[in-house]
């Protein structure tokens, strides 16, 4: 099912993100952790390419420039996060 | 059962009776709160244990030593783990 | 400046209608050791904070937000479809007749929002100190919450939300050390 994918799909993004979150605030403590810095960066090319696999899918995730528009499909169409 | 001594990122929930007067009105109920791992750690050291990317998100945390379980209150209740 | 993503930080679901629980859950959204409380508390003491913390401030305010989206979208599934009968049932006769369905920041006993739920005394031990504790207040209302939700797709987000204030106060106690460090005042010696 359509949804069942998308939502898989959002789970693997929401995943990286997650550790991405969690490095950053650790980093904003400990900033010369080569290691965790290491990891950062790594995240966030993975996340990089699960949002293009996203957006290609299922449209933009962010505005003002940070995702490219398109239509249909585009970034004012929903449904929106606390609707799914 | 032999009493181990308790690991404080283990065995997160302590246990209090409160006085319990003959007219109270209610049967007691063992008191029971929280102690988070964060109040043991310090300054986190680098290179600790992380979960996988999946368990990381399910848990809340990155690293397995900051998780503190929120089980139901009955099970909390039974022996403060 | 912030940039919207259309996600949520950790996905919602929602077992049933229960606009019951949306009204306890409104404590998050608009009480005091609320999502929004925590969100203005960070974003405004980082201006006067010293530099070293300012990321800190920034990021885990910038996270508060995502997690008052998830709040704000609990609220919204528990009360979508909500009949005018269990809207009753539920005590929101009160809400409904000022704001319809539409979320207000208030808190679960109807207070409204209000900047005094923010200290900003530009001391930064004081200040560090205030936000420990407001994180370990979060801690200690999503236990309550979960205490009185039996919806098992709740508690799951709402477990999730409770580690976070865990993490956050650590980072803050670490903050802490930070600014007890000499370093970087040599100059000063
Ligand atoms: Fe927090």
């Amino acid at each position: 099912m359509e949804h069942e994918k998308r939502r898989a799909l959002l789970r693997k993004l929401q995943e990286v993100d997650f550790v991405l979150v969690e490095l950053n605030l650790y980093l904003d403590t400990h900033p010369s952790d080569l290691d965790a810095l290491d990891q950062y960066n790594h995240c966030a090319l993975e996340r990089e390419a699960i949002r293009s696999e996203y957006e290609e899918r299922y449209g933009p995730l962010m505005h003002f420039g940070h995702s490219s528009n398109r239509y249909p499909c585009g970034w004012n169409e929903g449904p929106w996060p606390w609707e799914i | 059962m032999k009493k181990r001594k308790p690991n404080p990122y283990r065995d997160q929930y302590r246990v209090w009776y409160p006085f319990h007067s003959p007219d109270d009105p209610c049967p007691p109920i063992a008191k029971q709160y929280v102690v988070p791992p964060n109040q043991f750690l310090g300054f986190q050291p680098p290179n600790l244990p992380q979960f996988s990317k999946h368990e990381a998100l399910i848990k809340g945390t990155l690293w397995p030593i900051f998780y503190s379980p929120y089980p139901p209150k009955k099970w909390r209740d039974k022996d403060g783990t | 400046m912030w940039i919207y993503e259309k996600k949520l930080q950790y996905p919602v679901k929602v077992s049933q209608c229960n606009p019951h629980l949306a009204k306890l859950l409104i404590e998050q959204y608009g009480g005091a050791d609320g999502e929004l409380a925590a969100a203005l508390r960070y974003l405004n003491q980082r201006y006067t904070i010293p530099d070293k913390v300012k990321g800190l401030l920034t990021d885990i305010g910038t996270e508060e937000f995502a997690h008052l989206e998830m709040i704000a979208t609990m609220v919204y599934k528990l009360t979508k479809d909500a009949t005018k009968e269990q809207i009753k049932a539920a005590g929101l006769e009160e809400h409904y007749v000022n704001h319809d369905l539409s979320l207000f920041y208030q808190s679960a006993a109807g207070n409204p929002f209000t900047a005094t739920y923010i200290q900003s005394k530009g001391d930064p031990i004081a200040d560090l100190y205030e936000d420990i504790a407001a994180e370990e207040k979060a801690r200690a209302t999503y236990q309550w919450l979960i205490d009185l939700s039996d919806d098992p797709d709740i508690n799951d987000s709402l477990k999730f939300l409770r580690e976070r204030e865990i993490v956050h106060s650590q980072r803050f106690r670490e903050a802490v050390e930070l600014l007890k460090e000499y370093q970087g005042q040599k100059k000063f010696f």
